[in-house]
């Protein structure tokens, strides 16, 4: 089998930071794995700006902002990308299988940088009731159909949470002609930046409900409508909830993200059950020595531009591990 | 107008079955379905449950052709290549009171002739189910309950059917049939057709081709079942089917998973009058959640990836199988709720008789395709067994569903056997069925599903009708 000094998994933002940074501490040995076939990760569909304010200085597109960093890593001639590279298993001695068109390769590193990502939330991790049609998606499957693959999801939606994917599409759904009938976010505020709320929600009169939740989804092919109601903190106990409902063709879910850690989970690493992160004492460590996890596999980061960062530690942080290791 | 010797109607699990066993003969057959692809109506959200035949009554048609059915189900699941787990179910008593009605349920399986039944002590599932409440005293043993996939059953019986001649018609409704001196003349959305024979076997609609006709002495009412699916990351929390007591209409909540590996809990029982109604429920939530952490306490709302909603087509306390004296040719499949899955296969047995009694010659086939062409499911197989496949053909090395590990290849293969949507994508291939639910894969089975069956993408549909993923191009706006 053979050995790699460093085994980088995912080439979004996180991993492209950390293969970098661990190249520019000394790292000579690194093979990256991407399963997708480009580099970006999920930057490649944030066609919006608001990138790379606190690293660049500039504003940038998400696929700009990965422009960068790719051109940059596809110059290091010590950094080996694989990409449609799809890990399928890891054991806590850091051996990886992963499958590509055409072969299934074992391959053992020395130090393995996780840089995963994280799934949306679904509908049903948030337990909402009613039927099952077509017209149900996550945010950001919704920004793929509409930015990459140039489809419209729906004419009438709403969206359950105020996500940032969630905000952000509210606004996308608005330019391509679609009506965005409602935000219902069970809190009391909502939970995506304040400048998505401002630019992509307020300056184009979408209305929120705070403190709201949908109670059911109905419809039987296509959706046909919610019910919404107030959520049962906020309507007091003896109280009947408020209800009404709101034509839709088209539910868009943006209720959280969940760090994607499934394999490190496989081979043993302590995984905290309710966050779905890695038990860690330090940003990017696990318990596991030489296994680090950066991005938002760690924990779901704000800004890319704190991935980028903290990711370079974790790549500084690898480097180190391998000098201060005996082999 | 083409005259068939037998037209079966629905293509759910008894539909399919009753076809391939008449695929074995001579004869002219068609099944009709009359949504976008079979398992779409009552069998897609079956629990795959392949009961021992414990719990009915010794003088019922349920327990003799559960009984039965559960041995021919192990012998066709080899036949037709699809993957069986005999992994035993325990009912388990709480009380004394408990302990004494378990051993009422034992004798009368053992009248039934149920395998191998026996009483296991609290020391027992202790040691072999050790995330059991511990707060059962006691539990009935049934060593032959198994799991099986339903819908793959369905596609693998339609599949195996047609591969010995049987015409498979999908999107095809019957409105009407006439009585003829010869048969039936059938109206269908597509056309009319002619049959020596109807078997109909309609699911949730039997009692509306009953009506047509003139058949009127029973009705189908819908009894709702809520189901909820766990991660595979929680598949070890049981190693047996866990059953409580039953109580008068239903099984209760039992604690189970499906042949794929998620833990299940559910269903609920819930008489309703909408045959359409597939809602799930908050109540239903907390029901399945009271009597699922009964049974195993460990349980978790956090870990539920997936839930939905099945109606069992309930006529009464027992199944309906008969010829209709009163209109020759006509036989009546109908109120097959549970245990239908597990009964199917005797079902079809049942049925091939009943015909032959009335009349149908059955003379065997002298080529009869007994086995099917069998897939490959990445999932099920050792990674080594996937190191070669891929060798062979470097689509199986294309992964598309990252949560249940599919293959392009796989959704390709699904596709070319008959997969016309993204459910049926899904119940072929668990493409779709994982934690993510579709968000990372949707966009790329959208375009495989497009090109392979010459779909416009616009133009894809969850399941078939109406349905379509999206609602236009960009441009359409």
């Amino acid at each position: 089998m053979r050995k790699r000094d460093l085994i980088v998994i995912g080439g979004g933002p996180a991993g492209m930071a950390a293969a970098i940074a661990a190249r520019e501490s000394g790292v000579r040995d690194i093979l990256l794995l991407e399963r997708d076939q480009h580099l970006g990760g999920i930057l490649n569909q944030c066609i919006h700006t608001g990138f790379g304010l606190e690293y660049f200085k500039e504003i940038l597109t998400g696929p700009e902002y990965a422009d960068r960093f790719i051109r940059k890593i596809r110059n290091i001639s010590d950094i080996e990308i694989s990409l449609r590279s799809f890990a399928v298993r890891l054991e806590n001695d850091r051996r990886i299988t992963y499958l590509k068109p055409g072969g299934l390769h074992e391959v053992r590193a020395k130090a393995l940088i996780m840089a995963t990502g994280c799934r949306e939330k679904t509908r049903e991790m948030v337990h909402i009731p009613g039927t099952r049609p077509a017209g149900i998606f996550s945010a950001g499957l919704a920004q793929k159909l509409v930015n990459i693959e140039g489809l419209l999801p729906g004419r009438e939606v709403v969206i359950v949470g105020s996500g940032d994917i969630g905000l952000i599409m509210a606004r996308r759904f608005t330019l391509e002609g679609a009506k965005v009938k409602a935000i219902v976010e069970i809190e009391s505020r909502t939970r995506g930046l304040v400048r998505n709320v401002v630019q992509c929600v307020e300056d184009f009169d979408i209305p929120i409900y705070f403190n709201h939740r949908i109670s059911e989804i109905c419809g039987k092919d296509r959706v046909e409508k919610v019910v919404v109601e107030k959520a049962p903190d906020a309507a007091g106990s003896g109280q009947p909830p408020e209800v009404f409902d709101i034509a839709c063709d088209t539910v868009l879910l943006s209720v959280g993200l969940i760090p994607e850690n499934e394999l490190i989970e496989m081979a043993g690493v302590e995984i905290d059950r309710r966050t779905n992160s890695p038990v860690s004492r330090e940003v990017n460590k696990t318990s596991v020595p030489g296994i680090f996890v950066c991005g938002n596999s760690f924990k779901v980061y704000d800004y890319v531009d704190s991935v980028t960062a903290d990711s370079e530690l974790a790549g500084r942080q690898a480097a180190e591990y391998l000098r201060d290791t005996r082999w | 107008m083409k005259i068939y010797d037998v037209a079966i109607i629905g293509g759910g699990v008894i539909g399919t079955a009753i076809a391939r066993e008449l695929s074995r003969y001579r004869l002219a057959v068609v099944l009709f379905e009359k949504e976008a692809e079979l398992a779409f109506g009552v069998s897609k959200s079956n629990s795959g449950i392949i009961h021992p035949g414990t719990q009915h009554p010794s003088g019922s048609l349920k327990g003799r052709l559960c009984v039965k059915g559960n041995k021919l189900t192990k012998k066709l699941a080899r036949e037709l290549y699809i993957d069986f787990k005999e992994v035993g179910e325990l009912i388990v008593a709480f009380d004394e009171d408990e302990r004494r009605r378990l051993l009422d349920i034992k004798s009368d399986g053992d009248a039934l002739g149920v395998p191998g039944l026996r009483m296991v002590d609290k020391k027992w599932l202790r040691k072999n189910e050790p995330n059991l409440s511990d707060k059962a005293i006691a539990a009935l043993y049934a060593p032959t309950a198994g799991i099986i996939s339903p819908y793959r059953w369905v596609y693998d019986f339609a599949e195996n059917a047609a591969a010995n001649g049987v015409e498979i018609r999908t999107g095809v409704k019957v409105t009407a049939i006439k009585k003829t001196p010869a048969g039936f003349d059938i109206t269908a959305s597509t056309g009319k057709f002619g049959a020596r024979y109807v078997i109909n076997a309609a699911g949730l609609y039997a009692d509306d081709v009953s009506g047509m006709v003139g058949l009127n002495d029973f009705r189908i009412k819908p009894r709702k079942g809520e189901e909820f699916l766990l991660d595979k990351k929680r598949g070890h929390i049981t190693r047996h089917l866990i059953f409580p007591l039953p109580s008068k209409t239903s099984k209760g909540i039992l604690v189970t998973r499906t042949s794929d590996g998620n833990p299940m809990i559910g269903p609920t029982a819930e008489e309703i009058d909408d045959k359409e109604d597939l809602s799930t429920t908050r109540e239903g939530l907390r029901k399945v959640m009271e009597g699922a952490k009964r049974l195993v306490p460990s349980v978790s709302e956090n870990d539920i990836i997936a839930y939905f909603a099945g109606l069992r087509p309930v006529a009464g306390d027992d199944f309906i199988i008969r010829h209709e004296p009163g209109v020759p040719g006509f036989v009546n499949v109908a109120g097959i709720q549970s245990p239908g899955l597990t009964a199917a296969p005797a079902i079809a047995l049942e049925v091939a008789e009943i015909l032959r009694k009335n009349g149908l010659a059955l003379k065997k086939k002298i080529v009869f395709h007994k086995h099917r062409k069998r897939e490959e499911h990445l999932f099920a197989i050792p990674l080594k067994k996937t190191a070669r496949l891929i060798k062979k053909d470097a689509g199986y090395g294309d992964i598309v569903c990252r949560c249940e590990m599919v293959s392009a290849r796989e959704v390709r293969e699904a596709i070319a056997r008959g997969a016309r949507t993204m459910d049926g994508i899904k119940f072929r291939t668990r493409a779709q069925a994982g934690r993510c639910h579709g968000s990372f894969c949707t966009t790329r089975l959208m375009k495989i599903l497009s090109e392979e069956a010459l779909i416009p993408l616009a133009g894809v549909t969850k399941r078939g009708c109406c349905s379509q993923i999206v609602r236009g191009d960009r441009s359409d706006a």
